[in-house]
């Protein structure tokens, strides 16, 4: 089956061969025969036929002047505020949760047409690699449910996967849209920090979160960002697009390999596929050339003070009384303390209380200083790589999708996130396309690579991605 | 990292954690703690400045832009216990300490 895109769809729908109600009903009898068996959505929105039928109007009344998304179905991370609808962040502290507002992603959505459909699930509060710490049961993988669909936006690359939805909103602190993107074969986007509001958004690491798309083809991830991006007044750290430097598409690509970064803890037959990818690039008249990027090696480290330190300040807001649940106490104290201990699952708090470390006095120079002086450094390396090389390349992640319970140590889970939590300690933009299949245990699973640009250079991972991925399509 | 520190760190978290808890919490962040470190292996961080973002100091009019109440009903009914337009909390100080 070939899978429908935004780009598809909306040539459909001009051409008058599909209409948004139909292919709304469509999706929504997708998930009715799934979701039992692969806990991939949380909520579907009531007001979802109704919104196809909206932008069925639209679409008749304006034709190809109506907006970019009319009649697109779009799922969207439990994190993410949809007014009147329940946002729960997985977690049993905001279970019964109903959004108060709409992020400025979903205002964008909206107007730009899209058929909002539902909210999927994710680990706790975007803590995890695999859904497996979500409150309220782990997503299975589509393409083989005895595994994990990453995370921690499992959820919407899942979605996307089993074919409810040609296009899911994920949110990415360390690697959670592109690592269950490359679990589950589909392209998932990290835009430049900044580049997209997070107002609305349930914040984890805010100087590392950004939303972005997953999507069957790398042109469906353009449209749908260039629909989010953009200065948000609600979110003073949104850039202007003058903030960095251009960064322009070429005929050809420089990409930087870092190879000492690779040589330990990949699984053989992902380090096969990459090197079989990058002759690929090479045969498209791409230059490969290895490069060296000492600091990244250190990201990992960084990453475990800096994000957990900026958890445990994020997470102080449940307390159980403005929002939420609540568990009686006889004191204000015992009413924090138990609708904490009941609210948050074991890795929430294992992140607050190791940021609540970090940040403690007597540590703080040690650990958060140190990590912040050690993501300083590495975003000088690699703006200093930059000047030679055009693009970066690496696997998205180590291994295929695992199965569940195979990542039971954190430390193991972690290290998952080894090649894409650089991108977010030094804000820069990268995407994740399937590059091959591996076989474990009869099953073909997909295996993603990674692609990163300067800072703003999201045009140039879209060029390429387009070139190398879509085109093969 | 002794489990009496983690019992501290969760009354400063405040979360409420069991002894058997704690006891796993002290080894699990004792591992991270340990593969975190290092980052005080990096050299050359001495001299650097404190870093800020790409934009910065980024200020807009303190000017009140929605209308009186507009939020009031849904805030108040995210909140799990009021008393009219209050939100109820318990007492916070504990007459028999």
């Amino acid at each position: 089956m070939t899978k429908q895109t935004a780009h598809s769809l909306r040539a459909d729908y001009l051409a008058g061969t599909q209409k948004p109600t139909e292919v709304v009903a469509k999706s929504l009898e997708t998930i009715g025969e799934q979701n039992d068996a692969l806990n991939v959505f949380l909520d579907v929105y009531e007001s979802a036929a109704q919104q196809a039928a909206a932008a069925e109007e639209l679409l008749a009344k304006d034709g190809e002047s109506a907006p970019p998304l009319a009649g697109i179905p779009v799922a969207l991370k439990h994190n993410i505020m949809v007014e009147g609808e329940r946002v729960t962040a997985a977690s049993k502290i905001l279970e019964n949760y109903t959004a108060t507002y709409d992020a400025t992603i979903v205002n964008k959505l909206k107007v730009a047409g899209a058929v909002l459909l539902g909210g999927t699930n994710m680990d706790e509060f975007a803590m995890g690699g695999s859904t497996e710490n979500s409150a309220f049961s782990p997503s299975k993988n589509p393409i083989d449910p005895t595994r994990v669909p990453g995370g921690s936006s499992g959820g919407s690359a899942a979605a996307v996967a089993m074919g409810s939805v040609p296009v899911a909103i994920g949110t990415d602190t360390g690697g959670s849209i592109r690592q269950p993107a490359s679990y589950c074969g589909v392209v998932g986007f990290k835009p430049t920090y900044g580049a997209v509001s997070r107002y609305g958004l349930i914040a984890m690491g805010s100087s590392l979160d950004q939303a972005g798309p997953l999507t069957n083809t790398v042109a469906d991830a353009e449209l749908v960002h260039s629909v989010m991006a953009g200065r948000d007044p609600m979110d003073m750290t949104t850039i202007d697009v003058d903030t960095y430097p251009a960064v322009e598409t070429k005929e050809t690509y420089r990409i930087g390999v870092p190879r000492d970064f690779l040589a330990e803890g990949v699984d053989p037959d992902v380090l096969e596929a990459f090197e079989a990818h990058l002759k690929d690039l090479s045969a498209a008249g791409h230059e490969v050339v290895d490069i060296s990027l000492p600091l990244f090696a250190k990201g990992l480290a960084a990453y475990y003070i800096v994000m957990p330190a900026e958890v445990s300040s994020n997470l102080a807001r449940y307390d159980g009384l403005r929002y939420g649940t609540q568990t009686p106490g006889e004191t204000l104290l015992d009413v924090y303390e138990q609708s904490r201990a009941h609210g948050f699952g074991d890795e929430v708090k294992r992140r607050v209380l190791l940021g609540t470390y970090v940040l403690s006095a007597g540590y703080y120079d040690a650990y958060y200083g140190k990590a912040e002086a050690v993501r300083r450094l590495m975003r000088q390396e690699l703006a200093n790589v930059f000047t030679d090389v055009d693009v970066l390349a690496t696997p998205t992640a180590p291994t295929p999708a695992f199965t569940f319970g195979a990542q039971a140590d954190p430390l193991a889970m972690y290290r998952q996130d080894i090649f894409t939590v650089p991108v977010n300690l030094t804000g820069v933009p990268a995407i994740s396309t399937p590059m091959a299949t591996v076989d474990r245990d009869g099953s073909t699973l997909p295996v993603g690579v990674q692609y990163i640009a300067p800072h703003a250079g999201e045009s140039r991972l879209f060029d390429l991605g387009k070139r190398i991925y879509d085109a093969q399509l | 990292m002794t489990k009496k520190e983690v019992q501290h760190l969760a009354r400063l978290s405040r979360i409420a954690i069991t002894d058997e808890e704690a006891e796993t919490f002290t080894k699990e962040i004792d591992a991270i703690l340990e593969y975190v470190s290092e980052v005080t292996e990096v050299a050359g961080t001495d001299a650097l400045e404190p870093t800020v973002g790409a934009v910065h100091n980024v200020f807009r009019a303190d000017e009140v832009t929605n209308e009186p109440n507009q939020y009031t009903d849904a805030l108040l009914a995210a909140m799990p216990e009021t008393d009219g337009r209050f939100m109820s909390v318990k007492k916070i100080l504990n007459q028999d300490d």
